[in-house]
């Protein structure tokens, strides 16, 4: 089995306006969440969605979900503190609710990413079939600074040797859920990447292109990046 | 939900775009799997059409000849990845007199709306005919054999009965298409196709003869023909066929031609001559070339004209598509993968 984890535990504090979470934000006729949905559940490669919110969103994410693309295919969860956390929920919720197999995948996207494409998710799920995990990368056009102080530049990478991370993030679900079982408290709390976490363990994580496009909608002027580039009116109001 | 739609905005430059899409009532959501460039999408791809028409036109997705996969069917009548072929005509009259390609009102993919370059398009219930027994990349040639039949069918509806030779003039993949056509509906008839490449003639292995036309001398006689040409050499064709065909014969026109071309009406007058012209196709012609394509016979020798077959996952991929297909001398086949 497929699956996909929608990761919509955010609660929009890069947005620096409205109280609604950045995912529930209106993109032209439906919200962000919807558009990012849509496309998992248009793929034939997806078995199921799960989708992990906030608690105190559960209740309106079944309202959207009902209104918008109500479907057997997705189930929502409570997410967990981190994302990490958020994405073990959703491997335990698979190992209770579904027979686990041992080549089961879960493909994890940003709920506020709704330009995935359907490439993206093949692509995705046929390279973590035959490693331990797969990232979405674009290449850094942009030189990368490292600055360890936030002060003075420590370091500065090798450009063609730096990508950007983007989504889905590709485990197999039962090594997932291995490596999370290793990590000390303190790794939990400082690996902010689940890709990060694989590759401290010292398991395989191969990348496959992302797009330019598949931007992530954190802040007001992404949301105004998107509306245009769906040619829609921009509401921030 | 968000589609991905790919434009020509300007002759070599494509743009990746972005829409809403809200699936009309009772239309199905295709996902887009194989396509095939014809010279029209060529033309607009390489600025050779008129400038007016550019200007009009542009930005404009292309691609009219396209295969897919069910996505979606609200009445689940298709299921869900049943491949189907996609009718790029949408008639928005009924009419029992006019065909639907010809009708006034009819909109056309890649010409008066917007092409298959799309992750996913929804479609009419009609406009879609589900394909078995096909590899999807032959059937991605389904268009272009429809148009064949639509004028093969017309032909039959408007020529005399004397069909003892048939001639083609073309070796591009139009002449190609329609000569095979023409064999399986006439395989009693002889079966003459005429080009300018000896290579490309040398494709033609189901014709009963092949000639180059500057081999033609003055006693080559045929029945009917079809003009299969277009472009700066449709007139010579044109020509050479007026002197050639029997008294009441028949023209089947397929060829486009950015210039018009001059026409010896003298001698269309005083043979008593038909020109018939053919131009894209209709569910009907669709149909039959779904039943035609189900003779593996017939798949091989249509498999023998994809040149090139490239996997697109970019506009990058695109851009390499229409160059190869510039350079192949049949048709290029595109695995959309967006």
């Amino acid at each position: 089995m497929n699956y996909a984890g929608i990761l919509a535990g955010g609660v929009g504090k890069r947005m620096g306006r409205s109280d609604l979470p950045k995912q529930f934000l209106m993109l032209g006729s439906k919200p962000i969440l919807i558009h990012t949905i849509e496309q998992f559940l248009i793929s034939g490669e997806i078995d199921k969605i799960i989708l992990a919110v906030p608690q105190n969103w559960k209740s309106y994410s079944e309202d959207l979900i009902k209104k918008y693309c109500e479907s057997e295919k997705i189930d929502i969860i409570v997410g967990g503190e981190t994302r990490n956390e958020t994405i073990l929920n959703i491997c335990n919720h698979i190992v209770d609710t579904y027979c686990l197999g041992y080549d089961d995948v879960i493909v994890t996207h940003d709920s506020v990413r709704p330009f995935i494409t359907q490439r993206i998710i093949k692509e995705n799920i046929e390279l973590c079939k035959t490693t331990d995990a797969v990232d979405t990368v674009v290449p850094a056009f942009d030189t990368i600074v490292e600055v360890k102080d936030n002060n003075t530049i420590s370091n500065i990478p090798i450009r063609k040797h730096m990508y950007l991370g983007q989504t889905p993030q590709t485990f197999n679900v039962d090594t997932f859920i291995k490596v999370y079982t290793t990590l000390t408290e303190e790794e939990k709390n400082i690996l902010t990447d689940a890709c990060k976490m694989f590759v401290i363990k010292n398991k395989e994580v191969k990348i496959i292109n992302g797009e330019s496009y598949n931007i992530k909608i954190t802040t007001p002027y992404d949301l105004k990046m998107a509306s245009l580039m769906l040619g829609v009116e921009y509401k921030n109001d | 939900m968000i589609n991905e739609i790919v434009k020509l905005v300007e002759p070599k430059k494509l743009e990746m775009n972005f829409e809403e899409l809200n699936l009309p009532k009772n239309h199905i959501l295709v996902k887009p799997t194989y396509m095939s460039i014809c010279a029209a999408d060529q033309r607009y791809y390489q600025g050779k059409r008129k400038k007016e028409a550019l200007e009009k036109k542009l930005p404009l997705t292309l691609i009219h000849e396209c295969v897919g996969e069910v996505l979606y069917d609200p009445k689940c009548e298709f299921s869900v990845g049943e491949k189907v072929v996609l009718i790029p005509n949408t008639p928005y009259e009924e009419d029992n007199i006019i065909k639907e390609n010809y009708r006034l009102s009819t909109k056309f993919r890649s010409s008066s709306y917007d092409g298959f370059m799309q992750t996913m398009i929804h479609m009419r219930r009609n406009r879609i005919i589900p394909i078995q027994n096909i590899k999807p990349e032959i059937a991605s040639m389904l268009e272009l054999m429809s148009v064949a039949v639509n004028g093969i069918e017309n032909f039959i509806e408007k020529a005399h009965d004397r069909r003892d030779t048939l001639a083609v003039w073309g070796d591009g993949s139009v002449g190609y298409v329609t000569a095979l056509i023409l064999k399986s509906y006439f395989p009693k008839s002889k079966l003459i196709v005429l080009g300018v490449n000896r290579d490309k003639l040398g494709y033609f292995s189901f014709a009963d003869e092949i000639k180059l036309v500057n081999e033609v001398d003055e006693d080559f006689k045929v029945d009917h023909t079809f003009e299969c040409v277009g472009g700066a050499g449709a007139e010579s064709a044109i020509d050479q066929i007026i002197g050639c065909i029997q008294p009441q014969g028949c023209i089947n026109l397929l060829g486009v031609s950015e210039d018009p071309p001059h026409i010896n009406t003298r001698m269309v007058l005083e043979k008593g001559l038909t020109l018939l012209g053919n131009s894209r196709s209709g569910y009907s012609d669709f149909k039959k070339s779904v039943e035609l394509l189900q003779n593996s016979q017939i798949q091989d020798y249509i498999e023998n004209i994809i040149c090139d077959r490239i996997e697109v996952k970019g506009l990058g991929d695109i851009h390499s598509a229409f160059e190869a297909d510039l350079n192949n001398n049949f048709k290029t086949v595109m695995k959309w993968n967006i």
